[in-house]
């Protein structure tokens, strides 16, 4: 118990790096997501099959081995990399950890959209189409804010299945929740103490990402919830 | 091409482990999915809350954690309680029994929802009619619970069984010589990481293209007797 104590402040800076990990790859991975999900939606076949690829690739293969790809991989094109200097980066396990769960998470983000824009009633864009709007507006202001929210159930379990997944980068050394939990084992010996303690940690982390998504989804929601009662109100107020 | 430097032979034997590994899993998940939607649908409250507990943790705890925590973990708390007890013993799991018994748990509370989703899927006049004909309890399950929930099950099922598969890459951690760990050898023995990881990626994506299409088959199988427009 006394093990558990003492390591519980490095435990915390291990979860704030998983924090720091999963925020990142999430927003830059949303901001791929939504111009794939346009680009795997596209009519011409040069646009959509590359994105189609890529998104089939990242979903079918393990992370784990994604993540070895770009870590390990690189070394075997160390010179090439070397020479356009891009090898400071690839040599980072911080980079290729969070290069490849951007990667991972924008192509199963974008698949969720592709659904959700899909799942746009047709009758509301010919409503925004005989109203005159043009393309460009039509996006902006019917289809990508009504696909946002039809997106939120499906995108919340993403951002989970992420913060999950980031406990894998502790394989490449880095120092994340799992990694800081594992490093102090590999001192104490005492596994299923400190990893009992770690997935907690965890337990606590998914509870909170799915509660600010659910505040979220009630805040976008306003429209669909019955007027509260006024009726009420102006009886107690009399 | 195949050969791979003379290491092909090894991708290929971490294969046969993985679908192994993966088979023997999805076997405990199915078992404990039954279970699990079985004691959620319970109406007595233990049962229910033992069941929702094992979803609400499992859900929100990484896989590799879990496998370690398994792996490392238990052998070591059974030494301690022993050692308390005043027995020395000395607890070692196989990777392998290890490895399918976690990632079978793991995934047994995703199929326990899919089952749960699939019972209530089957419409109550129908499990009403069987017991005002005189079913008795076992017979209503086989002849009219089972076969429908299996139509409703399939899709979610499918998908367990495809993230099933790409998780049994993380038993690598604990060195089962499974295709991930067998990769990583054969990369480091030969300093070519990028050709052999992504020859793994391409071996995981077949067993993925495979499993969508035995998916698909077994889709249209069940849902045979089910009137289309």
């Amino acid at each position: 118990m006394e093990l558990i104590w003492k390591s519980l402040p490095r435990l915390f800076d291990g979860a704030l790096l998983t924090v720091e990990i999963t925020a990142v790859s999430v927003a830059l991975g949303l901001l791929a997501a939504v111009p794939l999900a346009l680009l795997r939606l596209s009519h011409n076949p040069f646009l959509r099959l590359p994105v189609y690829a890529y998104i089939f690739y990242f979903r079918g293969t393990p992370f784990i081995v994604q993540l070895f790809l770009i870590y390990y991989g690189s070394g075997q094109f160390r010179d090439t990399l070397e020479s356009v200097g891009l090898w400071i980066f690839f040599r980072e396990a911080y980079f290729c950890a969070v290069l490849t769960l951007t990667l991972n998470t924008a192509a199963y983000t974008a698949e969720i959209f592709r659904g959700a824009i899909q799942g746009v009633p047709f009758g509301e864009i010919e409503a925004a189409r005989a109203c005159g709007m043009s393309r460009g507006l039509l996006y902006r202001r019917i289809i990508l804010p009504k696909a946002l929210r039809l997106a939120l159930p499906a995108y919340s379990n993403e951002v989970v299945f992420l913060l999950q997944t980031t406990s894998i980068v502790s394989i490449i050394a880095l120092l994340d929740l799992t990694g800081v939990a594992r490093v102090i084992i590999a001192r104490s010996f005492e596994p299923y103490k400190l990893f009992l303690t770690a997935a907690v940690f965890y337990l606590v982390m998914t509870y909170g990402v799915l509660y600010i998504f659910k505040k979220v989804e009630f805040w976008l929601s306003g429209h669909l919830r019955e007027r509260p009662d006024d009726s009420v109100k102006a009886a107690a107020l009399r | 091409m195949f050969d791979l430097k003379g290491y092909g032979w090894m991708l290929w034997d971490g294969v046969q482990l993985t679908i192994a590994v993966a088979v023997c899993a999805m076997a405990v998940a199915l078992l404990l999915g039954l279970i699990g939607a079985w004691g959620k649908l319970s109406s007595a409250p233990a049962t229910r809350l033992a069941a929702e507990t094992y979803t609400t943790v499992i859900r929100g705890v990484p896989e590799l954690i879990l496998i370690l925590i398994v792996y490392y973990g238990v052998p070591t708390l059974i030494q301690d309680v022993a050692a308390t007890m005043g027995f020395d013993i000395f607890v070692d799991f196989n990777s392998f029994i290890a490895g399918f018994l976690t990632i079978g748990f793991v995934y047994g509370a995703f199929a326990t929802e899919v089952f749960r989703g699939a019972y209530q899927a089957v419409p109550r006049g129908q499990i009403e009619a069987a017991y005002a004909i005189g079913m008795s309890r076992i017979l209503m399950a086989r002849r009219i619970l089972l076969p429908q929930m299996w139509r409703f099950a399939l899709p979610g099922l499918g998908n367990v069984w495809m993230v099933l598969i790409k998780a049994t890459a993380l038993i690598s951690v604990i060195q089962l010589p499974e295709l991930m760990r067998n990769t990583d050898i054969a990369a480091r023995a030969v300093r070519q990481p990028f050709t052999f990881f992504f020859a793994a990626s391409l071996i995981y994506l077949a067993i993925t293209v495979v499993s969508m299409v035995v998916q698909q088959r077994g889709e249209v199988w069940a849902n045979r007797g089910v009137r289309r427009s």
